[in-house]
């Protein structure tokens, strides 16, 4: 089990950052472009908020599981 | 002390921290469940100002502030100690409650309106951040491993039970009054009886004592002095953090959110059931309640982790056969239309903003099995009775749709949106104590606090603005195929918005399945 969280660990890091770039590319940019205030807090909320905990809790997570940090002998 | 007393101290300890929880999640959605009043009271519409302020206090202060709040109070209630904080939240909640209740409109005082009302809602919101934590850590650690799925399960009820009263008190402050009433001055009491149920639970919540984990801790010199710091700041507690955000509460907030938030507003919005939306919601989550009990007391038996799992699983794999079963309910093309009976109306409207003049359109239809179905288009003219156009050169088309339904159709929905608060109370009825478990007392508070709001606040609460998006580009994928003669790519645009509780939903369970463990039950350390 431990050697799967290693190799997880890398599948969580793409994951995070295919995420982010989807949040950024397909959400956070056209929201920003429409230019109506209805969709610039959640544009600003999906740049600031969502997408730091996707892309770095998501990230530090798999971080954490490729190093080890979530095997047995760590607990 | 003996096993009767032991026992009825145990129960107040859970009663008055339920109903203080209850209490503030029934604060919490009152202004959610009155949204569209309280924006014609203090969000009027056509100002790009107060529209700024309208989604700044539906986004801020439902989603963004609670993690804040989290931090905030969660550091006082590792420091101070549980029972003063979340004596503080309950004050702050009633209080900006009570308060947004006795605000003048727009129309007395100006922007000022809008602006407390945004200031109330963030302390709101902070309020909620810190009430949750503190509430299920108390009750914890006032139990034993054996029965702590179970008691906390009773803190689990009070999120559904306080939507429950907030639509019961709605419901029946509007039946006892005129619609002019209400809409005048009767929407103000929901808020204004808020502070009755606080001093009450304040009365009894002043008489509890401490917890006896952390008043040992605290007697011993065993506290920390910056649960910010060891909590994030340190690998070895930031790692279970993470575990808990992405292992299991991001998966159950957005199963909660999806069962009782999106299910509630697609029957509204999408099968325009305004008028029994209500009552559908009354009846599923009175019928569900019960069972985050049972999936507490569950958990005691065969621990946390493979219920709030399988629940999680089930969710994602019948979303979407859930969904097309309620739209089929009042799909109107299975049903026989009564011709005569039908109407159909075109005239002309002052709008909303009184500059100018609406044409609207309404048809409506009966069907044979009762269904009644209104659609009206409201295109907007301009001051030489033209259509304007939107930002991509279409006329400015506002559609709403009205329907009802029989009632074996309204059970078949009450059906389904009990099915889904029934994953609601497998994936959330164990999850304070699973949480609890999972944080040493030092720092329990504030860890457990904040990945509970991320989870619940930032991945469930965005859900509706997520999945809505999710549906509008499927609409317009589809519009677009249309007029160009290709194939439409959505059979189904409606079941698109699922794709964001699924997916995120799917992460987890894999995340929860393989590093999640099912047997640390240990409190005292």
């Amino acid at each position: 089990m431990d050697a799967l969280k290693r190799i997880l660990g890398f599948i969580w890091i793409v994951l995070a950052l295919l995420a982010g770039y989807y949040l950024v590319v397909n959400q956070s940019i056209p929201k920003f472009k429409t230019g109506k205030t209805e969709d610039l807090i959640p544009a600003i909320i999906y740049t600031c908020i969502l997408l730091p905990i996707i892309v770095g809790g998501l990230g530090t997570f798999g971080y954490y599981s490729l190093t080890g940090e979530y095997s047995k002998d760590k607990r | 002390m003996s096993d009767t007393n032991k026992k009825s101290s145990l129960f107040s300890v859970i009663g008055a921290s339920s109903v203080g929880t209850m209490i503030e999640w029934y604060d919490f959605y009152i202004f959610g469940s009155l949204a569209t009043i309280i924006a014609s009271k203090f969000f009027p519409a056509g100002n790009e100002t107060a529209a700024f302020l309208s989604t700044l206090a539906t986004f801020a202060a439902g989603f963004v502030v609670r993690p804040f709040g989290a931090l905030f109070f969660g550091r006082l209630g590792d420091i101070i100690g549980r029972k003063f904080t979340f004596m503080v939240t309950l004050v702050l909640m009633g209080g900006a409650t009570f308060l947004i209740g006795c605000i003048p409109s727009y129309e007395t005082i100006g922007f000022l309106a809008p602006t407390l009302v945004l200031v109330l809602r963030l302390l709101q919101g902070l309020a909620l951040g810190g009430e949750y934590g503190g509430a299920a850590t108390y009750v914890a650690e006032h139990t034993t491993s054996e029965k702590r799925g179970y008691m906390t399960s009773w803190i689990q009820t009070t999120a559904t039970v306080g939507l429950f009263l907030s639509l019961v008190v709605i419901l029946t402050t509007k039946s006892s009054m005129t619609k002019d009433s209400f809409d005048e001055w009767g929407w103000r009491v929901p808020f204004w009886i808020s502070i009755f149920m606080i001093i009450i639970s304040i009365v009894i919540r002043r008489k509890m004592s401490e917890s006896p984990l952390f008043a040992k801790a605290k007697s011993e010199g065993k506290t920390s002095t910056n649960p910010l710091k060891e909590s994030f700041g340190n690998k070895y507690n930031f790692k279970y953090v993470l575990l808990a955000l992405f292992g299991a509460v991001m998966g159950q907030g957005v199963v909660w959110y999806t069962g009782q938030f999106y299910a509630m507003s697609f029957i509204e919005k999408v099968l325009g059931i305004s008028d029994q939306v209500g009552s559908i919601m009354i009846w599923a989550i009175t019928l569900a309640t019960p069972f985050f009990l049972f999936f507490g007391w569950l958990s005691d038996k065969i621990g946390r982790k493979w219920i709030m799992l399988i629940g999680m699983l089930i969710a994602i794999l019948s979303y979407r056969f859930i969904y097309t079963q309620m739209y089929e309910v009042t799909n109107v093309k299975h049903k026989t239309e009564i011709v005569d009976k039908g109407t159909k109306t075109a005239e002309l409207k002052e709008n909303k903003t009184k500059t100018g003049m609406d044409s609207v359109y309404v048809v409506s239809k009966v069907f044979t099995d009762g269904t009644t179905w209104k659609e009206t288009k409201t295109v907007t003219l301009d001051d030489k009775n033209m259509a304007v156009l939107n930002e991509k050169g279409e006329k400015k088309i506002d559609a709403k749709l009205e329907a009802s339904v029989n009632d074996s159709q309204k059970w078949s929905l009450i059906f389904w949106v009990f099915i889904q608060i029934f994953f609601v109370t497998m994936v959330y009825g164990p999850i304070a104590a699973f949480l609890v478990e999972m944080f040493p007392i030092r720092i329990r508070y504030t860890s457990m606090s904040l990945p509970y709001h991320i989870g619940n606040g930032i991945f469930g609460g965005l859900l509706p603005a997520i999945a809505t998006a999710l549906v509008m580009n499927a609409k317009e994928a589809n519009k677009l195929a249309e007029k160009t003669g290709l194939a439409i790519q959505f059979d189904k645009p409606y079941l698109e918005g699922l794709w964001y509780p699924i997916i995120i939903a799917s992460v987890c369970f894999v995340i929860g399945a393989i590093y999640l463990r099912n047997d640390d039950k240990e409190v005292n350390d």
